[in-house]
């Protein structure tokens, strides 16, 4: 029957979540604070949720089987009933405690995912910029003053915040294994914050549909120990090529390129749609140029505001 | 416009469908002028106002649409069945995978909805029609219109490929420069102000024209259900209209309002979109349990348990839809003030839809269930829509949607909710209320076949779905690698694909076996039903009921039955009736023409056309039609002929 299967299946696919076997779903395979609060968040849910469905099947079966017209009289005429007001405010009364208890629940994960990780409140997060253009990744760090393309490289046990904008479609920055997604837009920056655990290597994404190429815009995540991430950053600096006009002009028009490493980055000539170089100045007539002036501006990195 | 990009070329799958475009469009006037049917087809149908004409003109509609958008899944389905498939390009994928979304929500879910609407509404509520009936045949033909310009961007000109949310900038001119989100956005502007007007039409009909003595809570819950959605679609589809109005703007006529530069916004359109969007969603699933209410009622042979309950919820659920819209962009950057307040307003919605689940399971609790295929669809609505609900909830936890959204687990999640939610009403509602606008019943046994076809092949389709989106599938992707480990699940998911076309397909055959074969009904009321619509003839005649009854209570025709009191004297009286007109037609026809020009900007027509369209208007104001009557000699006719139908069977 359709309504056993269907409550095998979830409860098959629950234990198989919850059981943690050799191959877990990447969701539930989390290696950073924010990605493990959203899987925890996750687990619980679709515990309350499995206990509705147990109720609402049971319920269900019962009736169904015990009220088929086969299994009764010809003569039996069901009853006129209109309803009964305590039953109706029960089934009522228990979603809203389960809505408030989940309200709660969710209150608290969202504010804590979109925060520096309390695990590592001693430390300044580590800034870097994350951009899309047609189907590839932009990575710019502003400390390093260094930018890679389709790779990220930071160290692990270290606060990241990733701002993100796009030259073009809305695309959504996505390291599953770290933290949950954040849209990437062309007028404003947005922020997310993450961090990993342990270092290793981690599938990124692109997972808002963007156009034609789509389907491959995938990068690659590798959170460095200290010394590795340091001694990679001094390698870049050292051997890299720098980042001219003209040569990010030419990757921007680009559908698809490889990984790419420079060492420099495009924030000097291109800063970010921050601050005075956002999209929008809601009612803040301030700047005497217009819209081709904020973009001739020289980098300005004191405006976190971000646009909105 | 070059004209080597007016045709799209280049595809098997395209040649086909122009050369079976060019067959069928060549087939059908030589068939009518061969059997000579062209006067028949315009004086029953292409000209009526009837409502239950209109109502079975969009359901067969519909049903063509259902084949349009299932085709696109399965070659969807097939493109992903195995890694790195090599059966669609991207963009072939992209345009298809936008207009199954577009074709199925507004093309198939809405005119199927509509259709049911029609038929019954007026039946239901003891009317002879609906308040504007030439307004009604103007809806439909503004829909069939636009329904038609869009399917056409198949072969000319190319499909839009930015989704069914058409999302900018990659909607704009600058990403999307074919002439294919054109097509969306005039398509669903004609189409949706057909819509309107339904809205418009259905919202004065049930409010001025029920029987006497109907209150409003004594009205049937279908009934009710479409009042509500009424009213969704009044307050709904204007931002829809004013939206497409300024991408059609933007795209071809230079403005800036969702543009990257000079100060436009692309949040504006995701908001715009979501504020109607959303409220859509419940136009196709409120109507659905209207009809479920109608089924579970009639089947369990029981009112329909917590009846004033289940109208406060559909009433919570339709204001509660219009403050929901940004949870389908959590992940936009808004702050976790904004995300927890569309997250909790999003889960109080499962407390009125809860409400009903339980209200209908306590009314099948001490009935005397029969398993008919109507009702098997509506108790197989149960436990899916269920999964549906609850990972709507969980989706609705805005924390955990940055690791669901854009995934296959939300593509999954939201058909367990508009599959049973809508397509399982709309079959079940096809199958119970067939027999009333036909005279004969679907067979039973192909019906029952089709269902465990469907129900099955469903679960293996989506369920699949879920487990992908977990582990990190995002949906459109027109391909993806072999070592994601995505392949096993998406083949399971085409082995479903291809259960449930067999299962559509033996219940498109079942329509032309029980044509052919099965017994007619020799009263109007086969499965012993409570509402109006079972006490008058079946098929009804033009004018319902030859006398409007008389309602004193809910379920009214049941209980007449019972106490065995009719609801009418027989006195008649000469009914008054609305004429047949050619103008609702012909506007379809040029709105379609106008459309067309508008998507290739060829403005001079365009203008022409819209010139015409205003001069038919202006010549409907000034038009004295009065209708005609049925004289009380007529209408015993019809009436003795019917009794008399009944005593030779």
């Amino acid at each position: 029957m359709k309504k056993k299967r269907a409550a095998f299946l979830l409860f098959a696919v629950t234990s198989i979540l919850l059981a943690g076997c050799d191959n877990p779903l990447l969701i539930f395979d989390p290696k950073g604070p924010q990605a493990e609060t959203i899987s925890s968040t996750i687990l619980f849910s679709i515990a309350m949720m499995a206990g509705i469905l147990l109720v609402v099947y049971v319920l269900y079966t019962v009736v169904l089987l015990k009220y088929r017209a086969s299994k009764q009289d010809e003569s039996y005429e069901p009853p006129h009933e209109e309803g009964n007001k305590w039953l109706e405010l029960i089934w009522t009364a228990i979603p809203v405690v389960i809505v408030i208890i989940l309200s709660v629940v969710t209150v608290t994960s969202t504010s804590s995912v979109e925060q520096k990780s309390t695990v590592y409140a001693d430390q300044k997060p580590l800034v870097i910029y994350a951009s899309s253009s047609n189907w590839k990744w932009h990575f710019s760090y502003p400390e390093e003053g260094i930018e890679t393309v389709n790779y990220v490289n930071f160290p692990a046990n270290r606060p990241i915040e990733f701002r993100l904008y796009s030259y073009g479609p809305i695309t959504s920055f996505w390291i599953p294994q770290l933290a949950g997604q954040k849209y990437a837009m062309s007028d404003m920056v947005t922020k997310i914050n993450m961090s990993a655990n342990v270092p290793g290597s981690f599938m990124g994404k692109n997972s808002n549909f963007s156009g034609e190429g789509f389907a491959k815009m995938e990068f690659e995540a590798q959170a460095l120990t200290d010394a590795d991430y340091k001694e990679w950053v001094r390698d870049v600096k050292a051997t890299a090529p720098a980042l001219t006009e003209s040569e990010f002009d030419s990757l921007l028009k680009a559908e698809h390129v490889g990984r790419k490493t420079y060492s420099s980055n495009h924030l000097s000539f291109r800063p970010a749609p921050e601050g005075k170089n956002s999209g929008h100045h809601h009612g803040s007539m301030d700047d005497e140029g217009d819209m081709d002036m904020d973009m001739d501006m020289d980098m300005d990195m004191e405006g976190q505001h971000d646009g909105h | 416009m070059k004209w080597d990009e007016f045709f799209v070329t280049g595809e098997p799958m395209i040649y086909a469908a122009m050369v079976s475009i060019v067959v069928v469009s060549l087939a059908i006037p030589i068939a009518l002028t061969y059997f000579k049917k062209w006067n028949w087809l315009w004086t029953n149908w292409l000209t009526t106002v009837d409502h239950k004409k209109i109502g079975v003109m969009y359901i067969l509609a519909a049903l063509l649409m259902l084949f349009r958008g299932g085709v696109d899944a399965l070659l969807m389905r097939a493109q992903t069945a195995v890694p790195d498939n090599g059966l669609l390009d991207g963009q072939h994928y992209n345009e298809i995978f936008t207009t199954h979304g577009v074709i199925m929500i507004l093309f198939m879910a809405m005119p199927f909805i509509i259709g049911l609407m029609n038929v019954v509404i007026p039946l239901q509520i003891g009317a002879r029609d609906v308040a504007f009936p030439r307004l009604n045949a103007v809806s439909f033909w503004l829909f069939f219109a636009g329904a038609m310009l869009f399917n056409i961007s198949f072969v000319i000109g190319g499909s839009p490929d930015a989704g069914w949310s058409a999302y900018f900038p990659l909607a704009s001119i600058e990403f999307s420069p074919t002439v294919g989100n054109n097509y969306y956005a005039i398509a669903l502007q004609i189409a949706g102000i057909g819509t309107l007007l339904t809205g418009i039409n259905f919202l004065v009909t049930i409010l001025k024209m029920r029987a006497p003595g109907m209150t409003l809570m004594k009205m049937p819950m279908f009934t009710w259900s479409v009042l509500i959605t009424n009213v969704i679609i009044v307050f709904a589809f204007p931002v829809l209209t004013v939206a497409l109005a300024l991408m059609t703007l933007d795209r071809q006529f230079g403005t800036q309002f969702f543009a990257m530069q000079s100060g436009g916004m692309d949040m504006l359109w995701a908001n715009l979109f979501w504020v109607w969007g959303h409220p859509e969603v419940y136009i196709v699933v409120l109507p659905a349990f209207g009809i479920y209410s109608e089924i579970i009622a009639t089947f369990a042979r029981k009112n329909l348990y917590g009846y004033k309950s289940m109208v406060v919820s559909m009433v919570a659920i339709s204001l509660l839809s219009f403050v929901v819209w940004a949870h389908h962009f959590y992940t936009m950057g808004h702050g976790v003030m904004v995300n927890s307040v569309f997250s909790i307003t999003t889960m109080a919605i499962a407390v009125p839809t809860g409400v009903k689940i339980f209200n209908w399971l306590f009314t099948l609790r001490k009935g005397k269930i029969s398993f008919t295929t109507p009702m098997l669809y509506s108790l197989a609505f149960i436990p899916i829509f269920t999964i549906g609900g609850v990972t709507g909830v969980m989706l609705a936890m805005a924390s955990a949607d940055y690791q669901y959204h854009n995934t296959m687990f939300l593509v999954a999640h939201f058909h367990y909710v508009l599959i049973p939610g809508t397509v399982f009403a709309v079959i079940a509602g096809f199958h119970f209320w067939f027999p009333k606008v036909f005279g004969f019943r679907l067979n039973e046994k192909l019906g029952k076949l089709a269902f465990w076809f469907i129900i099955v092949s469903f679960n293996v389709t989506f369920f699949p779905l879920f487990i992908l989106g977990l582990n990190g599938m995002t949906r459109r992707m027109y391909t993806y690698s072999a070592s994601t480990g995505y392949g096993a699940l998406n083949m399971l998911s085409m082995v479903g694909a291809v259960g449930l076309a067999i299962g559509f397909i033996i219940l498109v055959y079942n329509i032309y076996w029980s044509v052919r074969y099965s017994p007619r009904d020799t009263n109007g009321d086969p499965w012993d039903g409570r509402s109006l619509e079972w006490s008058t003839h079946s098929p009804v005649p033009e004018y319902n009921f030859a006398v409007i009854p008389q309602v004193n209570r809910l379920d009214a025709y049941w209980f007449a039955k019972k106490e065995g009191k009719p609801l009418a004297d027989t006195v008649y009286e000469p009914i008054h009736m609305p004429n047949n007109s050619g103008l609702p037609v012909i506007m379809g026809a040029l709105f379609f023409f106008w459309g067309f020009f508008m998507v290739f900007s060829w403005w001079i027509p365009a203008i022409l056309s819209f010139a015409v369209i205003i001069a038919l208007m202006a010549y409907r104001s000034f038009e004295k039609d009065h209708g005609h009557y049925i004289s009380v000699e007529e209408i015993e006719r019809t009436e003795n002929a019917y009794r008399g139908e009944q005593h030779e069977n």
